[in-house]
Protein backbone atom coordinates (compact mmCIF):
# COMPACT_ATOMS: atom_id res chain seq x y z
CA UNK A 1 0.00 0.00 0.00
CA UNK A 2 2.84 1.99 0.69
CA UNK A 3 4.44 1.49 -2.42
CA UNK A 4 1.91 3.54 -3.97
CA UNK A 5 3.23 6.80 -2.75
CA UNK A 6 6.87 6.32 -4.28
CA UNK A 7 5.96 7.87 -7.36
CA UNK A 8 5.64 11.08 -5.31
CA UNK A 9 8.60 11.03 -3.52
CA UNK A 10 10.40 10.66 -7.35
CA UNK A 11 8.54 13.65 -8.12
CA UNK A 12 10.02 15.33 -5.51
CA UNK A 13 13.53 13.75 -6.16
CA UNK A 14 13.28 14.78 -9.66
CA UNK A 15 12.11 18.45 -8.85
CA UNK A 16 15.22 19.05 -6.10
CA UNK A 17 17.15 17.45 -8.20
CA UNK A 18 16.78 19.88 -11.07
CA UNK A 19 16.63 22.54 -9.40
CA UNK A 20 19.93 22.07 -7.64
CA UNK A 21 21.03 21.08 -11.71
CA UNK A 22 20.00 24.51 -12.88
CA UNK A 23 21.42 26.36 -10.15
CA UNK A 24 25.15 24.76 -10.97
CA UNK A 25 25.29 25.44 -14.28
CA UNK A 26 24.29 28.87 -14.02
CA UNK A 27 26.79 29.04 -11.76
CA UNK A 28 29.80 27.03 -13.37
CA UNK A 29 29.00 28.24 -17.02
CA UNK A 30 27.46 31.51 -16.58
CA UNK A 31 29.05 34.58 -16.03
CA UNK A 32 29.57 36.77 -13.09
CA UNK A 33 30.68 40.60 -13.68
CA UNK A 34 28.41 42.43 -10.97
CA UNK A 35 29.35 46.28 -10.81
CA UNK A 36 27.21 48.76 -8.36
CA UNK A 37 24.95 50.10 -11.66
CA UNK A 38 24.13 46.29 -12.26
CA UNK A 39 23.33 45.60 -8.71
CA UNK A 40 20.89 48.75 -8.34
CA UNK A 41 17.41 47.86 -8.13
CA UNK A 42 15.29 48.28 -11.49
CA UNK A 43 13.24 51.72 -11.63
CA UNK A 44 13.00 51.85 -15.45
CA UNK A 45 16.24 53.55 -16.06
CA UNK A 46 15.94 56.26 -13.63
CA UNK A 47 17.44 56.57 -9.98
CA UNK A 48 15.15 54.70 -7.46
CA UNK A 49 12.84 57.13 -5.83
CA UNK A 50 11.27 56.10 -2.04
CA UNK A 51 11.04 52.78 -0.31
CA UNK A 52 10.43 49.40 -1.66
CA UNK A 53 8.51 48.73 1.25
CA UNK A 54 4.66 50.38 0.62
CA UNK A 55 2.43 49.99 3.37
CA UNK A 56 -0.30 48.48 2.18
CA UNK A 57 -4.34 48.34 3.30
CA UNK A 58 -5.27 46.31 6.26
CA UNK A 59 -8.79 45.31 4.30
CA UNK A 60 -6.09 42.90 2.51
CA UNK A 61 -4.44 40.53 5.46
CA UNK A 62 -7.93 40.66 6.67
CA UNK A 63 -8.83 38.78 3.71
CA UNK A 64 -5.96 36.78 3.41
CA UNK A 65 -6.75 35.59 7.07
CA UNK A 66 -10.50 34.72 6.26
CA UNK A 67 -9.58 32.64 3.21
CA UNK A 68 -6.87 30.50 5.31
CA UNK A 69 -9.74 30.15 7.95
CA UNK A 70 -12.18 28.70 5.58
CA UNK A 71 -9.54 26.97 2.99
CA UNK A 72 -8.57 24.69 6.20
CA UNK A 73 -12.53 24.13 6.63
CA UNK A 74 -13.29 22.78 3.36
CA UNK A 75 -9.96 21.00 2.86
CA UNK A 76 -11.71 19.20 6.52
CA UNK A 77 -15.17 18.89 4.57
CA UNK A 78 -13.99 17.26 1.42
CA UNK A 79 -12.70 13.96 2.74
CA UNK A 80 -15.87 13.93 4.48
CA UNK A 81 -18.31 14.31 1.49
CA UNK A 82 -16.32 11.77 -0.26
CA UNK A 83 -16.97 9.00 1.91
CA UNK A 84 -20.55 10.54 3.66
CA UNK A 85 -22.65 7.72 2.72
CA UNK A 86 -20.29 4.96 4.54
CA UNK A 87 -19.36 6.86 8.12
CA UNK A 88 -22.69 7.24 9.12
CA UNK A 89 -24.98 9.44 10.71
CA UNK A 90 -23.04 9.89 13.81
CA UNK A 91 -20.14 11.76 11.57
CA UNK A 92 -22.99 13.77 9.66
CA UNK A 93 -23.81 15.33 12.79
CA UNK A 94 -19.96 15.66 13.97
CA UNK A 95 -19.73 17.65 10.91
CA UNK A 96 -22.73 19.93 11.09
CA UNK A 97 -21.39 20.95 14.43
CA UNK A 98 -17.96 21.88 13.01
CA UNK A 99 -19.99 23.74 9.81
CA UNK A 100 -21.99 25.50 12.50
CA UNK A 101 -19.30 26.65 14.93
CA UNK A 102 -17.46 28.08 11.83
CA UNK A 103 -20.39 30.03 10.94
CA UNK A 104 -20.63 31.31 14.15
CA UNK A 105 -16.96 33.06 13.08
CA UNK A 106 -18.37 34.09 9.51
CA UNK A 107 -20.84 35.96 11.14
CA UNK A 108 -19.13 37.69 13.56
CA UNK A 109 -16.34 38.79 10.83
CA UNK A 110 -19.77 39.61 8.79
CA UNK A 111 -20.97 42.40 11.68
CA UNK A 112 -17.28 43.71 11.97
CA UNK A 113 -17.10 44.86 8.38
CA UNK A 114 -13.77 42.98 6.78
CA UNK A 115 -15.40 41.94 3.91
CA UNK A 116 -16.39 45.33 3.32
CA UNK A 117 -14.47 47.01 1.31
CA UNK A 118 -16.13 50.51 0.91
CA UNK A 119 -13.13 52.71 2.32
CA UNK A 120 -15.53 55.52 2.95
CA UNK A 121 -18.49 54.11 4.88
CA UNK A 122 -18.84 54.76 8.61
CA UNK A 123 -17.91 51.43 9.65
CA UNK A 124 -14.58 51.29 7.82
CA UNK A 125 -13.90 54.74 9.72
CA UNK A 126 -14.76 52.99 13.31
CA UNK A 127 -12.27 50.50 12.76
CA UNK A 128 -10.04 53.17 11.88
CA UNK A 129 -8.81 50.74 8.79
CA UNK B 1 -20.75 94.49 -37.34
CA UNK B 2 -20.91 91.45 -40.13
CA UNK B 3 -20.77 88.09 -38.81
CA UNK B 4 -18.53 86.41 -41.41
CA UNK B 5 -15.47 85.17 -39.95
CA UNK B 6 -13.65 87.77 -42.49
CA UNK B 7 -15.89 90.50 -41.87
CA UNK B 8 -14.99 90.56 -38.70
CA UNK B 9 -11.33 89.98 -39.11
CA UNK B 10 -10.95 93.02 -41.39
CA UNK B 11 -13.12 95.01 -39.06
CA UNK B 12 -11.12 94.36 -35.80
CA UNK B 13 -7.92 95.56 -37.84
CA UNK B 14 -9.68 98.73 -38.47
CA UNK B 15 -10.15 99.24 -35.15
CA UNK B 16 -7.04 98.54 -33.68
CA UNK B 17 -5.59 101.02 -36.21
CA UNK B 18 -8.54 103.61 -34.90
CA UNK B 19 -8.05 102.55 -31.28
CA UNK B 20 -3.66 101.89 -30.83
CA UNK B 21 -2.64 103.76 -33.91
CA UNK B 22 1.12 104.36 -32.46
CA UNK B 23 1.13 100.39 -31.51
CA UNK B 24 0.49 99.47 -34.89
CA UNK B 25 3.71 99.05 -37.48
CA UNK B 26 1.53 97.12 -39.97
CA UNK B 27 -1.20 95.10 -41.10
CA UNK B 28 -1.70 92.18 -43.78
CA UNK B 29 -3.13 89.23 -45.22
CA UNK B 30 -0.84 86.16 -46.47
CA UNK B 31 -1.99 83.03 -47.80
CA UNK B 32 -5.29 83.37 -46.03
CA UNK B 33 -3.88 84.59 -42.44
CA UNK B 34 -3.90 88.32 -41.03
CA UNK B 35 -1.19 89.51 -39.22
CA UNK B 36 -0.68 92.80 -37.33
CA UNK B 37 2.51 93.97 -36.32
CA UNK B 38 2.86 95.81 -33.33
CA UNK B 39 5.23 97.71 -30.80
CA UNK B 40 6.62 95.87 -28.64
CA UNK B 41 6.21 98.68 -25.28
CA UNK B 42 1.83 98.41 -26.82
CA UNK B 43 1.83 94.34 -26.42
CA UNK B 44 -0.06 94.41 -23.26
CA UNK B 45 -2.34 96.94 -23.99
CA UNK B 46 -3.17 95.81 -27.81
CA UNK B 47 -3.20 92.10 -26.19
CA UNK B 48 -5.70 92.58 -23.69
CA UNK B 49 -7.55 95.14 -25.52
CA UNK B 50 -7.93 92.26 -28.47
CA UNK B 51 -9.38 89.97 -25.48
CA UNK B 52 -11.88 91.89 -23.89
CA UNK B 53 -13.50 93.63 -27.30
CA UNK B 54 -12.68 90.97 -29.93
CA UNK B 55 -13.16 87.95 -28.26
CA UNK B 56 -9.95 86.37 -28.77
CA UNK B 57 -9.89 84.42 -25.76
CA UNK B 58 -7.74 81.51 -27.00
CA UNK B 59 -4.20 81.79 -27.25
CA UNK B 60 -3.56 79.21 -29.88
CA UNK B 61 0.58 79.75 -29.55
CA UNK B 62 3.44 81.90 -29.22
CA UNK B 63 5.83 81.21 -31.51
CA UNK B 64 9.45 82.38 -31.90
CA UNK B 65 11.46 83.57 -34.87
CA UNK B 66 14.90 84.73 -35.81
CA UNK B 67 14.88 87.04 -38.60
CA UNK B 68 18.71 86.76 -38.12
CA UNK B 69 18.79 90.56 -38.95
CA UNK B 70 20.99 93.35 -37.56
CA UNK B 71 18.33 95.31 -36.11
CA UNK B 72 15.15 93.90 -34.76
CA UNK B 73 16.24 90.45 -35.00
CA UNK B 74 14.02 88.25 -32.97
CA UNK B 75 10.11 88.03 -33.73
CA UNK B 76 7.58 86.95 -30.87
CA UNK B 77 4.26 85.99 -33.03
CA UNK B 78 0.71 85.08 -31.05
CA UNK B 79 -1.19 82.87 -32.72
CA UNK B 80 -4.64 84.36 -31.70
CA UNK B 81 -8.22 82.54 -32.03
CA UNK B 82 -11.47 84.05 -31.61
CA UNK B 83 -13.94 81.28 -30.84
CA UNK B 84 -17.01 83.29 -31.45
CA UNK B 85 -16.22 85.07 -33.96
CA UNK B 86 -14.36 82.02 -35.49
CA UNK B 87 -11.51 83.51 -36.56
CA UNK B 88 -7.39 83.85 -35.87
CA UNK B 89 -5.28 86.43 -35.99
CA UNK B 90 -1.37 86.51 -36.04
CA UNK B 91 -0.02 89.48 -33.91
CA UNK B 92 3.68 89.86 -34.37
CA UNK B 93 6.38 91.56 -32.06
CA UNK B 94 9.99 92.37 -32.75
CA UNK B 95 12.71 92.90 -29.91
CA UNK B 96 16.37 93.21 -30.51
CA UNK B 97 19.51 91.00 -30.20
CA UNK B 98 21.19 92.47 -27.15
CA UNK B 99 19.25 91.17 -24.10
CA UNK B 100 15.81 90.83 -25.90
CA UNK B 101 13.30 90.55 -23.61
CA UNK B 102 9.27 91.05 -23.71
CA UNK B 103 6.32 91.59 -21.33
CA UNK B 104 4.50 88.64 -20.50
CA UNK B 105 1.19 88.15 -21.42
CA UNK B 106 0.38 85.00 -18.50
CA UNK B 107 -1.83 87.81 -16.91
CA UNK B 108 -4.14 88.22 -20.07
CA UNK B 109 -3.97 84.06 -21.20
CA UNK B 110 -2.48 82.04 -17.81
CA UNK B 111 -2.00 79.56 -21.18
CA UNK B 112 0.75 81.29 -22.20
CA UNK B 113 2.85 80.24 -18.94
CA UNK B 114 4.57 77.22 -21.29
CA UNK B 115 4.81 78.53 -24.54
CA UNK B 116 7.19 81.48 -23.08
CA UNK B 117 9.03 79.12 -21.29
CA UNK B 118 9.76 77.37 -24.76
CA UNK B 119 10.78 80.65 -26.36
CA UNK B 120 12.99 81.26 -23.81
CA UNK B 121 14.33 77.98 -24.54
CA UNK B 122 14.83 78.18 -27.94
CA UNK B 123 15.85 81.80 -28.64
CA UNK B 124 16.74 83.12 -24.92
CA UNK B 125 13.62 86.07 -25.27
CA UNK B 126 12.98 87.04 -21.79
CA UNK B 127 9.67 87.83 -20.57
CA UNK B 128 9.12 90.43 -17.56
CA UNK B 129 6.57 89.01 -15.32
CA UNK B 130 6.72 85.52 -15.57
CA UNK B 131 5.61 83.91 -13.18
CA UNK B 132 8.01 80.38 -13.74
CA UNK B 133 10.88 81.37 -16.16
CA UNK B 134 13.24 78.93 -16.93
CA UNK B 135 13.94 76.45 -19.44
CA UNK B 136 11.13 74.25 -21.32
CA UNK B 137 12.92 70.93 -22.83
CA UNK B 138 16.55 71.60 -22.50
CA UNK B 139 18.43 70.79 -19.22
CA UNK B 140 18.89 73.80 -17.08
CA UNK B 141 22.58 74.59 -17.03
CA UNK B 142 22.23 74.26 -20.87
CA UNK B 143 24.21 77.40 -22.13
CA UNK B 144 23.01 78.05 -25.91
CA UNK B 145 19.75 78.91 -27.75
CA UNK B 146 19.37 76.48 -30.36
CA UNK B 147 16.48 77.89 -32.33
CA UNK B 148 19.11 81.06 -32.82
CA UNK B 149 20.23 81.18 -36.59
CA UNK B 150 23.94 80.53 -35.61
CA UNK B 151 23.41 77.06 -33.37
CA UNK B 152 25.04 74.34 -35.72
CA UNK B 153 22.10 71.68 -36.53
CA UNK B 154 23.69 68.59 -34.21
CA UNK B 155 24.57 70.73 -31.51
CA UNK B 156 27.75 71.74 -29.54
CA UNK B 157 29.46 67.85 -28.72
CA UNK B 158 29.52 67.38 -25.30
CA UNK B 159 27.29 70.06 -24.07
CA UNK B 160 24.43 67.73 -23.61
CA UNK B 161 25.71 64.89 -21.46
CA UNK B 162 25.71 61.46 -22.65
CA UNK B 163 25.55 58.28 -19.96
CA UNK B 164 28.97 56.98 -19.03
CA UNK B 165 29.87 54.33 -20.51
CA UNK B 166 32.32 52.15 -18.18
CA UNK B 167 30.43 51.11 -15.37
CA UNK B 168 33.15 48.67 -13.86
CA UNK B 169 35.44 51.15 -13.85
CA UNK B 170 34.66 52.73 -10.17
CA UNK C 1 44.73 14.08 -21.27
CA UNK C 2 44.23 10.72 -23.31
CA UNK C 3 41.06 11.78 -24.97
CA UNK C 4 42.12 15.73 -25.80
CA UNK C 5 45.25 14.09 -27.12
CA UNK C 6 43.32 12.03 -29.11
CA UNK C 7 40.80 14.18 -30.58
CA UNK C 8 42.58 17.20 -30.67
CA UNK C 9 43.46 20.81 -28.72
CA UNK C 10 40.43 21.59 -26.48
CA UNK C 11 38.03 18.73 -28.01
CA UNK C 12 35.90 18.97 -24.74
CA UNK C 13 35.44 22.42 -24.05
CA UNK C 14 34.94 23.40 -27.42
CA UNK C 15 31.95 20.63 -27.09
CA UNK C 16 31.07 22.83 -23.95
CA UNK C 17 30.97 25.58 -25.67
CA UNK C 18 29.55 24.59 -28.60
CA UNK C 19 27.04 23.11 -26.57
CA UNK C 20 26.28 26.37 -24.14
CA UNK C 21 26.60 28.59 -27.32
CA UNK C 22 23.93 26.97 -28.89
CA UNK C 23 21.67 26.79 -25.63
CA UNK C 24 21.75 30.49 -25.54
CA UNK C 25 21.44 31.36 -29.29
CA UNK C 26 18.68 29.34 -29.33
CA UNK C 27 17.24 30.99 -26.18
CA UNK C 28 17.75 34.62 -26.87
CA UNK C 29 15.03 36.74 -25.10
CA UNK C 30 15.17 40.11 -25.95
CA UNK C 31 13.96 43.04 -24.23
CA UNK C 32 12.46 45.46 -26.61
CA UNK C 33 13.69 48.80 -25.85
CA UNK C 34 10.23 50.75 -28.02
CA UNK C 35 11.41 54.13 -28.21
CA UNK C 36 9.80 55.03 -31.28
CA UNK C 37 7.79 53.59 -34.73
CA UNK C 38 10.28 51.07 -35.27
CA UNK C 39 8.53 49.49 -32.15
CA UNK C 40 5.44 49.13 -34.36
CA UNK C 41 7.12 46.78 -36.62
CA UNK C 42 9.28 44.89 -33.74
CA UNK C 43 5.58 44.09 -32.09
CA UNK C 44 5.22 42.98 -35.67
CA UNK C 45 8.40 40.50 -35.41
CA UNK C 46 6.44 39.41 -32.51
CA UNK C 47 3.49 38.37 -34.06
CA UNK C 48 2.07 35.61 -35.65
CA UNK C 49 3.31 36.59 -39.15
CA UNK C 50 6.94 36.87 -38.97
CA UNK C 51 6.93 34.49 -35.41
CA UNK C 52 10.18 35.26 -33.31
CA UNK C 53 9.35 32.61 -30.88
CA UNK C 54 10.22 29.90 -33.71
CA UNK C 55 13.75 31.91 -33.73
CA UNK C 56 14.08 31.34 -29.50
CA UNK C 57 12.93 34.75 -29.10
CA UNK C 58 9.90 33.06 -26.93
CA UNK C 59 8.71 36.28 -24.95
CA UNK C 60 9.91 40.00 -24.43
CA UNK C 61 10.91 40.16 -21.31
CA UNK C 62 9.98 43.95 -20.04
CA UNK C 63 13.06 43.34 -17.21
CA UNK C 64 15.90 43.52 -17.98
CA UNK C 65 17.14 41.32 -15.64
CA UNK C 66 15.25 38.41 -17.50
CA UNK C 67 16.41 38.91 -21.25
CA UNK C 68 19.67 38.55 -23.25
CA UNK C 69 18.75 40.86 -26.63
CA UNK C 70 18.29 44.52 -25.91
CA UNK C 71 16.38 45.65 -29.17
CA UNK C 72 16.57 49.36 -29.54
CA UNK C 73 13.88 50.45 -31.41
CA UNK C 74 13.40 54.01 -32.47
CA UNK C 75 15.26 57.41 -31.88
CA UNK C 76 17.09 57.70 -28.26
CA UNK C 77 17.64 61.44 -27.23
CA UNK C 78 19.99 62.88 -25.32
CA UNK C 79 17.88 62.22 -22.21
CA UNK C 80 16.64 59.09 -22.91
CA UNK C 81 19.88 57.47 -22.82
CA UNK C 82 20.89 57.77 -19.49
CA UNK C 83 17.94 55.37 -18.93
CA UNK C 84 18.58 53.47 -21.67
CA UNK C 85 22.19 52.99 -21.01
CA UNK C 86 20.80 52.12 -17.33
CA UNK C 87 18.96 49.52 -18.38
CA UNK C 88 21.38 47.95 -20.40
CA UNK C 89 24.05 47.83 -17.50
CA UNK C 90 21.10 46.27 -15.50
CA UNK C 91 21.05 43.00 -17.88
CA UNK C 92 23.04 40.36 -16.65
CA UNK C 93 25.79 39.04 -18.83
CA UNK C 94 25.72 37.77 -21.48
CA UNK C 95 23.81 40.52 -23.24
CA UNK C 96 23.74 41.72 -27.13
CA UNK C 97 22.30 44.43 -28.52
CA UNK C 98 20.86 45.40 -32.03
CA UNK C 99 20.16 48.81 -33.29
CA UNK C 100 16.76 48.58 -35.16
CA UNK C 101 15.76 51.06 -37.99
CA UNK C 102 17.77 54.15 -39.41
CA UNK C 103 17.56 56.22 -36.17
CA UNK C 104 18.97 53.80 -33.98
CA UNK C 105 22.03 53.03 -36.04
CA UNK C 106 22.75 56.86 -37.05
CA UNK C 107 20.34 59.09 -35.76
CA UNK C 108 18.44 58.64 -38.93
CA UNK C 109 15.77 61.48 -39.97
CA UNK C 110 16.51 62.91 -37.01
CA UNK C 111 19.39 65.31 -37.69
CA UNK C 112 19.22 67.17 -34.61
CA UNK C 113 21.17 68.93 -31.55
CA UNK C 114 18.23 66.73 -29.21
CA UNK C 115 19.19 62.92 -31.11
CA UNK C 116 22.03 60.82 -29.81
CA UNK C 117 23.49 60.35 -33.74
CA UNK C 118 23.59 56.48 -33.22
CA UNK C 119 23.17 54.67 -30.23
CA UNK C 120 26.39 52.71 -30.67
CA UNK C 121 27.61 56.40 -28.99
CA UNK C 122 26.94 54.62 -25.82
CA UNK C 123 25.80 51.37 -26.31
CA UNK C 124 28.18 48.39 -27.82
CA UNK C 125 26.08 47.30 -30.73
CA UNK C 126 26.28 43.75 -32.14
CA UNK C 127 23.46 44.26 -35.18
CA UNK C 128 22.64 47.18 -37.28
CA UNK C 129 19.20 46.70 -38.91
CA UNK C 130 18.38 49.83 -41.70
CA UNK C 131 15.01 50.59 -42.68
CA UNK C 132 12.61 53.15 -41.86
CA UNK C 133 10.78 51.13 -40.28
CA UNK C 134 12.41 48.10 -41.20
CA UNK C 135 10.33 44.98 -42.10
CA UNK C 136 9.97 42.14 -39.13
CA UNK C 137 11.70 39.91 -41.82
CA UNK C 138 14.53 42.47 -41.38
CA UNK C 139 14.34 42.21 -37.56
CA UNK C 140 15.17 38.55 -38.14
CA UNK C 141 17.58 38.19 -40.25
CA UNK C 142 19.38 40.81 -37.60
CA UNK C 143 18.11 38.17 -34.93
CA UNK C 144 19.65 34.90 -36.73
CA UNK C 145 23.17 37.04 -36.95
CA UNK C 146 22.82 37.54 -33.44
CA UNK C 147 22.36 33.72 -32.91
CA UNK C 148 25.70 33.08 -35.65
CA UNK C 149 27.82 35.71 -33.24
CA UNK C 150 26.70 33.80 -30.18
CA UNK C 151 27.65 30.60 -31.99
CA UNK C 152 31.22 32.12 -32.41
CA UNK C 153 31.99 33.02 -28.53
CA UNK C 154 34.27 32.40 -26.36
CA UNK C 155 35.51 29.74 -24.14
CA UNK C 156 32.60 29.11 -21.37
CA UNK C 157 35.09 28.22 -18.79
CA UNK C 158 36.94 31.17 -18.98
CA UNK C 159 34.61 33.18 -18.17
CA UNK C 160 33.72 31.85 -14.68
Amino acid sequence: MLASYVPILVLFGVAFALALVLMTLSRIAGPYRPNKIKLDPYESGMDPVGQAKERYSIAFYLVAMEFIVFDLEVIFIYPWAVGFRDLGVGTFYAMVVFVVILFVGLFYTLRKGTLDWDMKSLKHQAMKL
Amino acid sequence: MSSSPAGSLSNTIEEVTKHHTSAVIEAYTSSGDTFLRIEKESLLAVCSWLKEEHDFVYLADIVGADRFTSDERFEVIYNLLSLKNQCRLFVKVRCDEDAPSLESVTGIWPGANWKEREVYDMFGIRFENHPDLRRMYLPEDFQYYPLRKEFPLLGVPGSIPLPNTTPDAD
Amino acid sequence: MGIESALGEGYLTSRVDALVNWARANAAWPMPMGLACCAIEMMAFAGPKYDAARFGSEVMRFSPRQSDVMIVAGWCTYKMSHAVRRIWDQMPDPKWCIAMGACASTGGMHRSYGVVQGVDNFLPVDAYISGCPPRPDAVLHALMKIQDKIKTEHSVLLDA
